[in-house]
């Protein structure tokens, strides 16, 4: 905000808020991921993201994940139910033996409940 | 092309600057040059983006206008004609709501007999007197009333407990068994607990004192002013005035009890209304640190509740005192006028209230037999009961309280630019007047305007002229209890 100076802290939140704020936000620059941001998986279900062709800060970078990046996504940060073995509850060291995936994948062995 | 408009906000000037005041989202924003010119062309007439433009070409480059457009749009201080406000949406708090004050009224017995006491005198909503309802708590319902509060605080580490009455201190020993119970189930627990009281004074005593001020209790009296307001209405049963009891009194707890400052809750009625004189006798002569104002709750037609005229000098007084405060604030000194600096504090943040206060949701009341009510004033009341310390909080008859009195179904506030900081008033204060708990109080909305725009100022001007003043209100992460009047 270059014409309005924020006095209050609501203000502030305000303007943060507007200054974030853009129509189109992909091909504009590099992606800009706020601080806080939660981290979210590319590709699920839960997600609105725009096709493929962008990610939702509208990379590129991410297009054609392997299936290892699905695995891994809903193993570790996804709350929702989904036919992996979970890291929070069941197998905490399902991945312990997998530092990349594309790499390392072959190590991730089979879990019975 | 469509024509721009003005949107909801309340414009102010401070310190030579243009403010406004957004509403529903409470922010503050001071205005350049191009966006104070924007908005004083939108107020005359609303007209499109290139009659703007053409009409400020000889003071701003079009671009520039245009930029200042965008912002004011998106910050929504202005809007497309024809294009509806987004409603604001009624947010409901979350379910289980913590409770972070508790209220216990020790006793509702009281050795005064304030001719404009809500508890006491023609406006009371609670019978008291007819042996309907105990008169003291016990040291039962004082325990089981903190394993209340405890399991109701939820993950908060901090839980606050107020002593009330009655005259509070008239059950001292109760007060002590819940300190004491207090103190033991909360560390069991890890976690802390806060403890207050509000007393008229009349019953401090050296080993009282001793007691309040080791035990870091914060302290709040009520007292009206110096002795011939003081002895105006608050008097013992007989009729005689109560001044040159309280004087020496709190004069000894305020030398004795110096772990945390003592505030002066003042109760003002069409009689008593001079408010600078009652500040500097009670902070220059009794000594206290800061003293809050209240105008008298009643209904309209006591001979002291505060008509159409007396809000008016009610105002202006304020406002006189509130010139002071912003003198001092300016020098970084003190100022014990709580009223600004409770608002200010709002302002700060931002607060935009769905409720006027936290009763029923963080604050609640607790009458001698362990009723639960929405907050002390309605302790004791079966019409205003939210549940009992024994059995809990009743969360439907709750949720229904919360549903109805919400901001969102006050259509009388729907167009008021101080609803996000007013929320239609209290709730007792609107039940004495209407007799109905969810009634804005429009008895005095002028006032709350007044108010409202002279502490937007002082604000405004501190952020201007200090802003370094401000900051002490960034900090405070634990949220500290009110005084209970």
């Amino acid at each position: 905000m270059k014409h309005l100076r924020s006095v209050n802290r609501k203000a502030q939140r305000v303007s943060r808020h507007v200054d974030s704020e853009n129509d189109v936000v992909a091909l504009q620059g590099p992606p800009q991921q706020p601080a806080a941001a939660p981290h979210i998986p590319l590709g699920c279900s839960l997600v609105f993201s725009p096709g493929w062709e962008a990610d939702r800060n509208g990379g590129t970078a991410g297009l054609c994940q392997p299936v290892e990046r699905d695995l891994f996504d809903c193993h570790t940060g996804c709350f929702w139910p989904a036919q992996v073995p979970d890291q929070l509850n069941h197998a905490p060291d399902w991945t312990a033996k997998c530092a990349a995936a594309q790499k390392d994948w072959r190590k991730i062995d089979l879990v019975f409940p | 092309m469509s024509e721009l408009a003005l949107r909801e906000f309340h414009s102010f000037q401070a310190g030579g600057k243009d403010f406004v005041y957004l509403v529903p989202s409470a922010a503050v924003f001071e205005l350049d040059d191009a966006s104070s010119a924007v908005i004083h062309r939108l107020r005359e007439r609303s007209m499109t983006r290139s009659d703007l433009a053409r009409q400020l070409s000889a003071l701003f480059p079009a671009d520039e206008i245009q930029e200042t457009v965008a912002e004011l749009m998106r910050a929504r201080a202005i809007g497309e004609v024809g294009v509806p406000e987004e409603p604001a949406p009624k947010v409901m708090p979350p379910e289980n709501f913590p409770l972070t004050t508790m209220v216990l009224n020790v006793t509702n017995q009281c050795n005064l007999s304030c001719t404009y006491c809500y508890e006491y005198g023609e406006d009371k909503i609670v019978d008291t007197e007819n042996g309907k309802k105990s008169k003291f708590m016990s040291e039962q319902t004082a325990r089981e009333s903190v394993d209340f509060m405890l399991r109701e605080s939820g993950e908060n580490r901090l839980a606050h407990l107020t002593f009330f009455g009655g005259e509070t201190l008239m059950n001292f020993p109760v007060l002590k068994t819940a300190m004491q119970y207090a103190r033991q189930r909360a560390t069991e627990l890890g976690k802390e607990v806060d403890f207050s009281l509000t007393t008229n004074a009349t019953l401090l005593r050296p080993e009282i004192i001793e007691f309040l001020a080791e035990n870091r209790v914060g302290v709040t009296i009520s007292i009206d002013g110096p002795k011939e307001m003081q002895d105006e209405f608050r008097v013992f049963k007989n009729g005689s005035g109560s001044y040159d009891i309280v004087a020496p009194k709190i004069r000894e707890l305020l030398k004795r009890h110096t772990s945390r400052p003592i505030g002066a809750r003042v109760t003002l009625t069409s009689q008593t209304l001079d408010i600078r004189k009652i500040y500097k006798h009670l902070t220059e002569e009794i000594g206290f640190w800061e003293v809050g104002f209240a105008p008298v709750t009643t209904s309209p037609d006591r001979k002291y509740a505060i008509a159409n005229e007396g809000f008016d000098s009610m105002l202006a007084q304020f406002q006189a005192l509130a010139a002071d405060f912003l003198q001092a604030a300016l020098e970084n000194r003190h100022h014990g006028f709580s009223n600004v600096k409770d608002t200010i504090e709002e302002i700060h943040k931002g607060v935009s209230k769905a409720y006027p206060c936290g009763a029923g949701l963080g604050l609640m009341g607790v009458s001698t037999d362990g009723d639960v009510a929405l907050c002390h004033r309605f302790a004791g009341s079966d019409a205003h009961k939210l549940g009992t310390v024994r059995d809990g909080i009743d969360r439907l008859v709750q949720i229904d309280f919360l549903e109805k009195h919400h901001i969102a179904d006050k259509t009388d506030c729907s167009k008021c630019w101080a609803r996000p900081l007013c929320s239609g008033g209290c709730y007792h204060e609107a039940y004495t007047r209407y007799g109905e708990t969810a009634r804005p109080n429009l008895h005095y909305c002028e006032w709350i305007r007044g108010w409202t725009d002279t502490c937007l100022k002082i604000y405004a001007e501190l952020s201007v002229r200090n802003p370094k003043y401000l900051e002490q209100f960034d900090d405070k992460v634990e949220y500290e209890a009110s005084p209970v009047s």
